[in-house]
């Protein structure tokens, strides 16, 4: 049902991981739909994406959607990284199967939500860059109780 | 790939040689109609009439109480709505669980927008059905109890028996899904005071496409398909009668080795169980421990997701399924995990493993070999274990 790309990506995913004191991070989805994905962003003086990693939690279109997420935005700008949609995200993949569009779209929000940190911990505006809408950091689920 | 591992045998199972032998003839010998008159459709005719019987023994029923269909789905469809048409006039309430099948589930929703009253009764965190539940659900206008045999996902056997007497005892009719439990665990139609069953042919070694319901005498339920006065004029459409002879073949082999094969899979599920739980940390098995389908194990890892663990068992060989939102087409997990009270980050990370006679101790332990680095690699990249991790101060 995937691509080759989907499953290349899905098999050796590109960029897994943390980066330490990143420039920007924003986790985006909820545990509840079964897609997290959170990206790190490493952004350089001149406002070009250094490094790019991310984690996350979903199926396999979810992983190939961050690891191709990531390839895409690293060398860029800010505004450069701005125009990585969802529909650039899936066809550096070849596609994805219709029920899982929605993993490409947040692969598009993860970068934004990265972003959006980036502009509030330098206090900068980013033109063309919505507050992200489904940053769930902050929500913390403890759902140890039921073990 | 050098090896394929199946452990999917409660979607469906590979059929025995045997049956496949039986069948064959009925294909290009025996191949007469077994409604037409002439001697040359006999041969058809007793096939079934066979099968019949063998069917009917399995359950303690008698031959004409057996109704050959095309499969679960179409019993358990048959089994609501006709008894829904047929018992009207007496209510229109129906009883069921919140863990049935769909063919269940969707049949009662499609029942409540024709005007009939739903109660789906809650189980326990083991996926019991509540008893208590269940019968203080039944009211004056209720016509029928529907539960299942055992759980197709977390494997639960229901307490049949006490929910027949509770049936009786109120008069009601009980239908029981029996599709995972049929001809794998013992099921007595008149001990357990079952009214109709479902059944089918593919879960227990025999071929695809057709079915049994079972009907006790006196149950007036009618036709579903209409059009032709085969199966006592309740069901209609020429006999599938290489599958009829599949299913008689599969279940006289089923019923002939339940008692050596529940034995040896139940073995082996127990250390399939019991190295799962002490070798990787945070999961859990779904369902009742003891009551439960010897074949069947079912678990949820925490901080993973289900459809990224069965790509890469698939890449090792391996056939599972899972309950997890990808696996379904919808946002939700599954509706049974949901119903035994697990929240939804942990339902998304189900597992199950349905094990056969033919599925050996090498690979069970191969499977939970390569489960172990699946699962490790994929909370190695879960933001939600790195959260926990943070959380509990390192590992």
């Amino acid at each position: 049902m995937y691509s080759e790309k989907v499953m290349d990506h899905f098999n050796n995913p590109r960029n897994v991981g943390e980066i330490e004191n990143p420039s920007g991070v924003g986790t985006v989805g909820n545990a509840k739909c079964g897609d997290i994905m959170r990206m790190y962003l490493d952004i350089d003086d001149n406002g070009i994406i250094q490094e790019a990693k991310f984690k996350t939690f979903g199926c396999g279109a979810a992983v190939a959607t961050s690891s191709m997420a990531t390839e895409l935005v690293k060398g860029k700008t800010i505004q450069e990284a701005l125009q990585v949609t969802n529909k650039a995200v899936m066809e550096a993949l070849d596609g994805l199967p219709p029920v899982k569009v929605h993993c490409s779209l947040l692969a598009e929000e993860a970068i934004h939500a990265a972003l959006w940190d980036y502009a509030q911990k330098n206090n900068i505006e980013i033109e063309g860059l919505e507050p992200p809408v489904n940053d769930i950091s902050e929500k913390e689920e403890s759902p140890e109780e039921s073990y | 790939m050098s090896k394929m591992i199946y452990l999917d045998n409660a979607a469906t199972t590979q059929v025995y040689p045997e049956v496949v032998d039986t069948m064959l003839p009925y294909f290009t010998e025996h191949y007469g109609n077994p409604s037409a008159i002439y001697s040359f459709a006999g041969e058809a005719e007793k096939a079934v009439a066979k099968a019949r019987e063998t069917i009917a023994s399995a359950i303690g029923a008698k031959s004409d109480e057996i109704y050959f269909t095309g499969g679960g789905s179409e019993s358990d469809n048959w089994a609501l709505k006709a008894t829904a048409e047929a018992y009207a006039s007496k209510g229109k309430h129906i009883i069921t669980t919140a863990i049935e099948h769909h063919a269940i589930l969707h049949t009662a929703q499609w029942l409540e927008k024709q005007g009939f009253e739903v109660t789906y009764v809650g189980v326990d965190e083991n996926g019991t059905v509540k008893l208590d539940e269940l019968e203080a659900a039944i009211r004056p206008d209720t016509i029928l109890i529907s539960v299942m045999a055992a759980n197709n996902e977390i494997g639960t056997i229901q307490p049949l028996k006490e929910i027949g007497a509770i049936a009786r005892k109120h008069g009601v009719l009980f239908h029981t899904d029996a599709v995972q439990a049929f001809a794998h665990i013992p099921i007595n139609v008149d001990d357990m005071n079952i009214d109709m069953l479902s059944a089918s042919g593919h879960k227990i070694g025999g071929p695809k496409g057709i079915g049994v319901m079972y009907i006790r005498k006196g149950v007036k339920i009618l036709s579903f398909i209409h059009g032709g006065a085969q199966e006592r004029h309740r069901r209609a459409g020429t006999h599938n009668v290489p599958g009829i002879v599949g299913m008689g073949k599969a279940t006289e082999i089923a019923v002939r080795d339940m008692e050596k094969n529940n034995e040896y899979e139940t073995t082996l599920r127990d250390h399939l169980i019991e190295r799962v739980l002490t070798e990787i940390p945070y999961s859990r098995l779904n369902g009742e421990r003891e009551k439960r389908l010897p074949n069947n194990a079912n678990f949820c890892f925490r901080f993973i997701e289900g459809e990224s663990m069965l790509i890469l068992l698939d890449q090792a060989g391996i056939c599972a399924s899972s309950g997890s939102a990808c696996t379904s087409g919808s946002l939700d997990p599954s509706h049974v995990l949901l119903a035994i009270g697990l929240p939804h980050e942990i339902a998304h990370g189900s597992l199950r493993l349905t094990l056969s006679e033919k599925t050996t101790l090498e690979d069970i332990d191969y499977t939970v070999d390569t489960l172990k680095a699946i699962i490790e690699r994929l909370r190695g990249m879960s933001p939600l274990y790195e959260d926990f991790v943070r959380k509990n101060g390192g590992k």
